[in-house]
């Protein structure tokens, strides 16, 4: 252009600006109270299972990061962002990787810790380089080892008395082939034990043991276009990988918090890779180290571990995969 | 060899240490240690004290014999220095103080590798006169005791729920703020509240200190 005075040289006042030009429509806040309904159906089946107390967690969990959020925000005097959901949604997260039977106030220290040194201290949403509600989960296994791996319940649907219960990777990691034969031999139908996991009949954290509500509320995220198949899917085939070093690969498959942390944990925007190349990375990154840790490490599941270890990558699978600009001539540049 | 500097006032030599290049919480150093012993407030203030001592009368020390060195030879004459000093310490405590030691006689060893020691005896021992070296060397050693022992003291308090081994904390206390993890998460803290605290004088962010690096 020629003309470089001051006068708009666009004639059309065509809004110029630099990209993205495409936009989703959303704010942050609808995608994430969205997230935050897609994750009800697993919290009213552990209800069903488990009890009140459950609703308790639940509740004293996110009471603890809200809390915390809204005093960063006052702290570093910025406008309160409670109302987005993203605390509501860590907190929620952090609940439903937490035993059953676990004492009320935990979770309310717990989701304080995750939020302010998760997100807090990064400088709060879209800084954190970790998923908050796992760093929650990681904080209180080493804070409270005892409470966090021995008060799982034996779900019962419409009885309210709660029976204390191992879970099958613990057994599995504790006692081996004779603890699975033992378990197999104690259920009345063997033969269905895979579809009681699939429907949620186990013992398990909170919003972990139910892979059919898990499914209801991913579904209602993939249909609305707010998570890709990439990451879990590929988390999902790393375990599978893993699947045959289990003596009963396909409870293997159905167990721990294997499914909310496919579709609900790796897939946060936050902290997961940008481009589906470094996403299908990540997440079989993820399905081995799951495998890995089940398998030969010192916990009974990894899911969480190997999620936090592959955060740590996000940054540089970004870079790796960075999108080729398009120049006019179609070249990258 | 240089002349003597004119040193700055005794309070600013005090002063120094224990805010304005704090070892601890404004230069970085010695965070290995740090992190290792304040687990309970006792043994941080055992090691504080022996890097307090040994500061001193290495800063002294060497103070007194930098012009009888070849300048070329002063890093291993000096770290000669603070192993002699070190190894008093090391038996003193280990003889007075057998069941801290246990717990931190390791660390008291490695005094010798502490990076602020010889910083110090680099950047104000080659420059100053014995007197201003003691009050430098007090500040130092002040600033690394006073650092130990809130770190200590916050992480016995919170993660075993005692001081010096007194249960005070009327709830479950959090596991968390003993293991390594917790120390950096306490020296983090403590060094925040360092930093912000010099926000509200008026300082801008500290950009290293002294030139102590390593």
């Amino acid at each position: 252009m020629s003309d470089e005075s001051d006068k708009p040289a666009n004639p059309l006042h065509l809004h110029l600006s630099s990209g993205p030009h495409i936009f989703s429509g959303r704010s942050t806040a609808q995608i994430m109270w969205m997230v935050n309904l897609s994750l009800l159906p697993a919290l009213l089946w552990a209800w069903a299972v488990f009890g009140w107390a459950v609703l308790a967690i639940t509740l004293s969990s996110i009471l603890g990061c809200v809390i915390a959020e809204y005093a960063v925000c006052r702290i570093a005097k910025t406008a309160s962002t409670i109302a987005d959901g993203s605390a509501v949604c860590s907190g929620l997260l952090l609940a439903y990787t937490l035993p059953p039977g676990m004492p009320i106030w935990m979770p309310f220290i717990g989701g304080m810790l995750a939020l302010i040194f998760t997100k807090g201290i990064f400088g709060g949403l879209g800084y954190n380089i970790f998923n908050v509600a796992l760093v929650g989960r990681a904080m209180m296994m080493a804070t409270f080892p005892v409470e966090m791996t021995t008060r799982w319940l034996t779900p019962a649907l419409g009885k309210a008395d709660a029976v204390s219960a191992a879970t099958f990777l613990g057994q599995i990691k504790l006692g081996g082939q004779e603890a699975l034969t033992k378990m197999l031999a104690a259920l009345p139908d063997g033969g269905q034990l895979w579809f009681e996991f699939f429907l949620g009949m186990r013992a398990g954290s909170i919003g972990e043991v139910s892979v059919l509500m898990i499914l209801l509320g991913a579904a209602f995220l993939l249909w609305k276009g707010i998570i890709k198949l990439y990451i879990p899917l590929s988390i999902l085939v790393g375990v599978a990988l893993m699947a045959p070093f289990s003596p009963a690969p396909a409870i293997y498959m159905l167990s721990g918090g294997l499914w909310l942390g496919a579709f609900f944990m790796a897939t946060d925007y936050v902290t997961s890779p940008t481009q589906p190349r470094g996403q299908i990375i990540f997440g079989l990154g993820i399905g081995l180290l799951t495998g890995i840790i089940r398998n030969w490490g010192g916990y009974p599941e990894g899911i969480c571990y190997a999620i936090m270890l592959m955060n740590i990558l996000t940054p540089a699978l970004n870079d790796w995969f960075r999108p080729k600009r398009l120049t006019a001539g179609g070249a990258p540049s | 060899m240089s002349e003597h500097r004119t040193p700055p006032p005794v309070s600013t030599m005090l002063m120094r240490g224990l805010f304005e290049e704090n070892p601890i919480f404004r230069l970085a150093l010695s965070l290995c240690p740090a992190v290792a012993v304040t687990t309970a407030v006792k043994n941080g203030l055992m090691l504080g004290v022996a890097v307090l001592v040994v500061q001193v009368l290495s800063s002294m020390s060497g103070s007194l014999v930098k012009h009888i060195i070849n300048p070329k030879i002063r890093i291993p004459v000096f770290t000669l220095l603070i192993a002699i000093w070190v190894s008093a310490m090391d038996m003193i405590l280990a003889a007075y103080f057998a069941d801290v030691y246990q717990q931190v006689g390791l660390y008291v060893k490695l005094i010798v590798a502490f990076a602020i020691i010889i910083s110090r005896m680099e950047l104000f021992s080659m420059k100053h006169s014995v007197v201003p070296c003691f009050w430098d060397g007090l500040g130092m050693g002040l600033g690394f005791l006073v650092g130990l022992v809130l770190a200590g003291a916050f992480r016995e308090l919170l993660g075993s729920g005692s001081i010096f081994g007194i249960a005070v904390l009327p709830f479950k206390p959090l596991l968390l703020v003993v293991l390594p993890a917790g120390g950096f998460f306490t020296i983090g803290l403590i060094m925040a509240l360092f930093n912000w605290v010099d926000i509200k004088r008026g300082h801008k962010l500290p950009a290293g200190g002294g030139g102590a690096h390593g």
